[in-house]
């Protein structure tokens, strides 16, 4: 076993671990460690762009931008978040131009920008144009822009190191950061990281579901961790669905196909989104466009031979603009169904995209232990994170957005904090836990697989806690996946060996995977409204009386020594906006 | 506003039916084997699935020791370049349909890196050899307040390059490479490509230092190998010329 001694650990290397990296390595000895190849992270998938508001091509303001995040995220956001986000997203998509980030540009130069859903001028009247851009490669760029700077500016990577614990010590019987375990692939060696300040940036969960634009990868590490140290997850029940997941796949088509003027049709050709949201029609916000293409297929106008999907329809823009705006989805859409988008018309359906909820951090991306405490040192952001700038539902766009806001704040904050203090001892027996949960699995002799006991998790997260909810489908869902959680137990893996032992990875994945699911299904169970992603069948309504407040669930035993799920709550901070009913 | 659907090609979908397929695997794994190894496996699997697929069928459900990265699954991360029948493909990218399934598909690990573990290469040289192209934009006087202004069509002179992931199908395609040990390879070219085409840099001449060195970008033998094995379908040769034309006349 080594150890390694720094100031500040960011763990993961997408978008905000490494925007987190390039403030703290400046100010203070910096670490990431990321479990894969910096850039194979999954900020890389993301297509669309970045909101801010630029006025490059139209009048526009961070106030428009905040009131939208607040709508869009249903009364669910915290206002002071919001409006913190809005505003520095000027500096966030300036300061990736001057690292070199090739957006598309105007006729004079400038930064072009396009709609995107939910993004309107004065409080709702018309869509803008705020999403800054590179064709619908934006997240690529920006990972590989975050990268490049990071070659520049010498940031030490641990690649392939897979962060398994928290090491958290105590002073003054308060809980503070002291390091974390990691597991090196490349040798299955366990590495002890002793450091000041630890920024978790290690991205969603989505692979909860069979249908998903996430990553093989993304198994809500990060989350997981936490979640077992006995800290909280906020408004884990707000999981965004994306609209057009192409259909059957899940791979990701982006919003900005809408923005550049698709328009999604029923079997019948027509344009339902017109009877959903009168107003910006195409280019209302992801749950709501979600929720209309599952009710066209309930009501029978779904397409195909089984009547299970809508159309993405592009065939009446120029073919030029689909094939230099578009060109990825374009060529997934040629690769993955043998559809050509230019001629012909593309099947879509929702597909599990973006956890609005995670560890819940102020807005410096100081963790939160309670609903007023934070633990010293540590630090969440991107999509790890609840801020809560999304709220019940994110806008497309803001999560370039929030990693790149939150991700500097973050490396900011946690060098600052790393200067200002000494190491905090570690632990006694740091690696305990972490060795003990590598040998169980490795030495397990039960009859159950990894892959079998993921499938049958993701088939019924799939049918039960997707864009429609019911209480009924929900304990289904639960009943499910804790009888996986013993399944789980007894699983075992055929790979024995130290290097690269990915059999090791996927059956720890899947072990947070599982702890996820179960607080999602728990947390939407309880939330007996309809709010933004969270849409209950039986409770329709919007319910500000009760539900206006943020889930906050905690790993908890009960007096019989059983584990479950205890839930509390905490406020929503409103600052400008009163809740209004939310039309578009 | 009535749509008229009529008019456009609305997509027939066939029932799809799942057929055996046989992978021949290059196998080695480093705990157990002393030498790489062919091995068989067959799965049933659709014309549209992936080999990515195919690959996650045979783990899960024959043999969990089989090694592989693999991320985002749709061919933007750059994990799962390896040797499909003979070429640098993404296991992602390549659909059963589209391979011949009357024999069995070999699958290997790209050549020109030191192999781990089954697919699994070492990929710090590759890495190496990028960062030392000075991947990264050098602007030169005052940081402008806003954006620095860029024109669509300065912007369009080095679109192509920005496509790359960085999945080293290129570059362990190339012959060079695999027998030089010392060139950058197509890779690193694509990157620097990239930044000497852009209007904002101003690194030229330190990039011309590294990359006018013999064992820069004058191996290139223009076997065009790399741009047939860029999955997102960069000209890459044409760029390695790009670059080499604008280091001889000292000019982009």
């Amino acid at each position: 076993m080594q150890t390694h001694t720094f100031d500040v650990i960011i763990v993961g290397a997408g978008g905000a671990g490494m925007r987190a990296a390039l403030e703290s390595s400046t100010r203070a000895r910096t670490a990431v460690l990321t479990k894969l190849y910096p850039t194979r992270s999954h900020t890389g998938a993301a297509q669309g762009g970045m909101c801010a508001a630029l006025a490059n091509v139209e009048e526009d303001n961070w106030e428009w931008h905040t009131f939208d995040t607040v709508k869009g995220g249903d009364y669910l956001v915290d206002q002071d978040a919001a409006e913190i986000m809005c505003r520095e997203a000027i500096d966030a998509v300036l300061d990736l131009e001057k690292m070199g980030l090739p957006f598309n540009r105007t006729p004079e130069g400038r930064i072009d920008q396009r709609r995107f859903g939910g993004h309107t001028r004065n409080h709702g009247e018309a869509a803008v144009r705020r999403s800054c851009y590179a064709a619908d490669r934006t997240g690529h760029m920006i990972l590989q822009t975050l990268y490049q700077n990071c070659i520049k500016e010498g940031v030490e990577f641990f690649n392939e190191f897979y962060v398994l614990d928290l090491l958290l010590n105590e002073e003054s019987g308060e809980p503070v950061a002291a390091g974390v375990v990691a597991y090196e692939l490349a040798t299955g060696e366990i590495h002890l990281f002793q450091a000041k300040s630890i920024v978790f940036a290690t991205g969603g969960y989505g692979k909860v579901w069979k249908t998903t634009s996430n990553a093989h990868t993304l198994t809500g590490d990060g989350m997981g961790i936490v979640w077992r140290k006995g800290l909280p997850l906020e408004d884990m029940e707000f999981y965004q669905f994306h609209p057009t997941g192409l259909a059957g796949l899940g791979v990701l088509l982006t919003e900005g196909a809408r923005g550049e003027g698709g328009i999604l049709r029923n079997a019948s050709g027509e344009r339902f989104m017109e009877r959903y949201a009168p107003t910006i029609k195409d280019l209302a916000p992801r749950d709501m466009v979600a929720r209309a293409m599952v009710q066209e297929v309930r009501e029978g106008r779904g397409a195909g031979p089984n009547k299970d999907y809508v159309y993405l329809d592009l065939t009446h823009l120029p073919a030029e603009q689909v094939e230099t705006k578009l060109p990825d989805i374009t060529e997934f859409a040629r690769t993955y169904l043998g559809v050509d988008p230019i001629t012909e018309l593309v099947p879509v359906f929702p597909t599990a995209h973006y956890a609005m909820g995670g560890v819940p951090t102020n807005v410096e991306t100081e963790v939160l232990r309670d609903n007023e405490h934070v633990v010293p040192g540590l630090y969440a952001a991107g999509e790890v994170a609840c801020v809560s700038v999304h709220g019940a539902n994110r806008l497309g766009t803001n999560s370039l957005l929030d990693i790149n806001v939150f991700g500097r704040r973050a490396g900011i904050a946690a060098a600052e904090y790393a200067n200002s203090v000494e190491h905090v001892d570690l632990p006694g027996d740091p690696q305990g836990a972490t060795i003990a949960l590598v040998e169980r699995l490795r030495s397990g002799t039960g009859s159950e697989r990894v892959a079998a006991i993921r499938k049958d998790m993701q088939d019924t997260m799939d049918m039960n806690a997707q864009v429609y909810r019911t209480e009924a489908t929900l304990k289904q869902a639960l009943g499910d996946v804790q009888e996986l959680k013993r399944r789980f137990a007894n699983v075992s893996i055929q790979d024995k060996g130290t290097r690269y032992n990915t059999d090791l990875i996927e059956a720890i994945e899947l072990g947070f995977l599982l702890d996820l699911a179960e607080v999602t299904v728990v947390s939407a169970l309880e939330r007996k409204e309809s709010r933004g992603g969270h849409a209950r069948e039986d409770y329709p309504n919007r319910d500000d009386v009760n539900f206006m407040r943020h889930t906050m669930a905690y790993k908890s035993t009960d007096i019989s020594g059983e584990e479950y799920v205890r839930l509390d709550y905490k406020p929503v901070v409103t600052t400008r906006y009163e809740p209004m009913e939310r039309k578009y | 506003m009535a749509a008229v659907v009529e008019e456009t090609v609305v997509p027939e979908t066939e029932v799809p039916v799942a057929t055996d397929v046989t992978f021949r695997i290059r196998r080695f794994l480093p705990d157990v084997d002393e030498d790489a190894h062919w091995e068989d496996y067959t799965v049933a699997l659709f014309p549209t699935d992936r080999v990515l697929t195919a690959l996650e069928k045979i783990k899960g459900e024959l043999d969990g020791t089989l090694s592989f990265r693999r991320s985002c699954g749709h061919g933007i991360c750059g994990s799962d370049a390896m040797r499909i029948n003979g070429r640098n493909r993404l296991a992602c990218k390549t659909l059963v349909k589209d391979l011949d399934i009357k024999k069995p598909i070999t699958v290997e690990p790209i050549k020109g890196l030191p192999v781990e573990k089954d697919m699994i290469v070492d990929m710090e040289p590759f890495f190496a050899a990028y960062r030392q192209v000075l991947p990264f934009l050098i602007p030169e006087g005052h940081e402008p307040t806003r954006e620095r202004l860029q024109s669509a069509e300065d912007r369009a002179r080095f679109d192509d390059t920005t496509k790359c992931i960085l999945c080293a199908a290129c570059t362990t395609s190339c012959p060079v490479y695999w027998t030089d040990g010392q060139y950058f390879g197509p890779a690193a070219m694509v990157a620097a490509h990239r930044f000497i085409f852009d209007s904002r840099d101003s690194g030229f001449e330190q990039r011309l230092e590294v990359l006018n060195d013999k064992e820069g970008v004058w191996r290139c033998r223009t076997t065009f190998n790399c741009t047939d094995a860029c999955p997102r379908g960069i000209q890459v040769t044409k760029a390695i010329q790009e670059v080499k034309r604008a280091l001889i006349f000292r000019r982009v």
